[in-house]
């Protein structure tokens, strides 16, 4: 009892003012730092290759504003391709159908292995395979033939393949297909994080197969396919700089090129493409917080920062894997 | 406290004719070669509540999913209200039924998980009113209004806009429960609701299955709470190793255990 008044009844002990350790090494890190970013700022104003003027007035024109316009087109048709057709995929890959699941399998091998640039360069010269492009009977010839009749034909409706396969058509194809094979990948991987009891839960409330992917499973998955996806579309937007190469000409990096080429000014022109992709990137990263932060609804504070740091590892991981693409 | 009908017709008109509301014959269930369920016999009449006592790995949970056919059983028959589960007898012979037709089925069985699995993305409300909505039985309004009745007939009435992670385990476990009713279910499975809650969390979930069954709900429960079991049971079943080892009123099989093994059983728990 008396040890109880005692603790009490003692004075609160003065707060503590010790003397802070001292950290030498980061002031040695900020002057090497300091003069590192003089060095390039200095680089940057004096050195004339720069040529910034030219460069301002060069990167805000019309051809180069069209440009943009279908770069952004490209990423934004490629990726609605490559997520549709990755959601498909990935369903396939975990149906109970072994056929559904062999055709996923050779799909996602196929696009993974071969590059972007060559896919993209392959698809812009798909014209040679076929002048026209028409929608029928399949085989309808042959079956004519099995009945005696010759020239038989069943077709709908076609067009000349130049007409369809034009540049921006097959980069957009070659891009979207391919970001397909990674999409599904991801995918799988969001509904397969999703714990099992969800879809027993929701079978047990006797809900659908196709209801159960669409309001439980894909809603919970998207936590998990968010951050990557938004990776991707960020790497989307620099791949769609290869479609130069199909040639296409409605195109950030090409119409950048062609000013640099014509001008002989071609560094001022590849540092305004640095310019252009840094904004835009950085656009589609405030998006992609966004994004998450509203995917992460009902899963708190400690699992929002769970996101966060996986969105970081992926970024991580996915330069990595871009060098290989 | 609202009065809210959970049972279309509780008891006496529900079932087709002879009043059993499950009847299980010779049930037999194997994962690969390891045989789980050893031909189970059962029955259950209609406003019944059944508990389903047994060591860990008896095969209870197998048995409890069987009846709403998240397990396919290997030989024997479920019959749930006088139709067979899972299956249509034509020609004496079984047809497999259409994922379709199994969802129907699933929906007059109400199930409670000992993990609760609630869905995690959407609120107390949006869980419970979420299948009667998609199952085309219910419109968004009406669905709703229903499912606030129901958290509230669960002590939930102010906790409607919650997730779940925000809910303690014994709170989700009740909304888990409203969830279940919410598709008006003639039958409840319960496996271990209360096994995953902390002590103090018990009482209240136990609280809600009683009103249920003094409501004339038929409910199979699978628990370890031998308190609830004498006290709401009409009937305990004892389970080991795949079969029923003893079965009978609560009060009799809980007193007086004739089989060695519920025996051993019991003094565990008690
Ligand atoms: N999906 C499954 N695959 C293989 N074995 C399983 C599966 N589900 C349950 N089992 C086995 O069946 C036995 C009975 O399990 P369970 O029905 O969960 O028992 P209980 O609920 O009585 O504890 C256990 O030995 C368990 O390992
Ligand atoms: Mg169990």
């Amino acid at each position: 009892m008396s040890l109880e008044t005692d603790t009490t009844e003692r004075a609160r002990p003065e707060p503590i003012q010790a003397v802070p350790v001292r950290h030498p090494g980061r002031w040695v890190a900020v002057a090497v730092i300091g003069v590192l970013v003089a060095m390039f700022v200095h680089l940057l104003v004096t050195n004339k290759a720069f040529n910034w003027a030219f460069m301002v007035d060069e990167m805000f024109r019309p051809p180069i504003m069209e440009g943009l316009r279908g770069t952004l087109a490209l990423t934004v048709l490629a990726m609605v391709i490559g997520v549709s057709l990755g959601v498909v995929v990935a369903i396939m890959r975990l149906s109970e159908n072994p056929i559904l699941r062999g055709v996923s399998w050779a799909y996602t091998w196929f696009f993974r292995a071969v590059p972007r640039l060559v896919l993209a360069i392959l698809f812009g010269n798909l014209g040679i395979l076929w002048a026209r492009i028409e929608f029928g009977l399949p085989f309808d010839r042959q079956i004519g033939a099995l009945f005696g009749v010759d020239d038989f034909e069943a077709r709908l409706f076609g067009f000349s393949a130049l007409e369809i396969l034009t540049g921006f058509v097959a980069g957009m194809l070659a891009l979207g297909l391919s970001e397909a094979a990674y999409m599904a990948e991801i995918v799988r991987a969001g509904i397969q994080s999703v714990d099992e009891g969800q879809t027993e839960a929701a079978q047990a409330l006797g809900l659908s197969r196709t209801q159960i992917l669409r309001r439980i499973v894909l809603p919970q998955a998207m936590r998990v396919i968010i951050p990557p996806t938004g990776n991707e579309t960020i790497a989307m937007l620099k791949d769609t700089s290869l479609v130069a190469f199909v040639p296409v000409s409605t195109e950030l990096f090409f119409q950048l090129k062609a000013v640099g080429n014509r001008t002989f000014q071609v560094f001022p022109m590849y540092v305004a493409a640095c310019l252009w992709y840094l904004l835009l990137t950085s656009v589609l990263l405030v998006g992609q917080y966004y994004l998450e932060r509203h995917f992460s609804k009902g899963f708190g504070k400690s699992a929002q920062a769970k996101i966060r740091l996986r969105g970081i590892t992926a970024e991580a991981g996915g330069s990595a894997s871009e060098a290989g693409r | 406290m609202t009065q809210v009908t959970t049972t279309p017709a509780a008891g006496a008109a529900g079932t087709a004719g002879d009043g059993v509301m499950v009847r299980a014959e010779q049930v037999h269930k194997s994962f690969g070669p390891v045989e789980v369920l050893k031909g189970i016999d059962l029955e259950v009449r209609s406003g019944e509540v059944c508990c389903l006592l047994g060591p860990s790995g008896s095969g209870k949970s197998t048995f409890l999913r069987c009846i709403n056919h998240l397990e396919k059983i290997n030989a024997g028959r479920i019959r749930v209200d006088g139709d067979l589960i899972g299956y249509r007898e034509r020609g004496g012979k079984l047809h497999e039924m259409r994922e379709k037709e199994i969802a129907a089925q699933r929906r007059a069985i109400g199930m409670v998980f000992q993990r609760f699995n609630l869905f995690p993305h959407m609120t107390a409300l949006q869980n419970v009113a979420e299948a009667p909505v998609l199952t085309g039985r219910e419109r968004k309004g009406a669905a709703r209004d229903r499912a606030a009745a129901l958290l509230q007939r669960v002590g939930l009435g102010d906790k409607l806009g919650n997730y779940p992670g925000q809910l303690s385990g014994g709170q989700q476990q009740r909304v888990a429960i409203a969830r279940a009713l919410a598709m008006q279910p003639k039958l409840m499975l319960f496996d271990e609701p209360t096994s995953a809650l902390d002590p103090e969390l018990v009482g209240e979930v136990l609280d809600v299955m009683k009103d249920l069954a003094r409501d004339g709900m038929t409910m199979i429960v699978v628990t370890h709470e031998i308190g609830f079991a004498r006290e709401v049971g009409d009937s305990l079943v004892f389970m080991d190793d795949g079969v029923v080892v003893e079965s009978g009123p609560p009060r009799e099989v809980i007193a007086n255990p004739r089989h060695d093994r519920t025996k051993a059983f019991l003094a565990k728990v008690l």
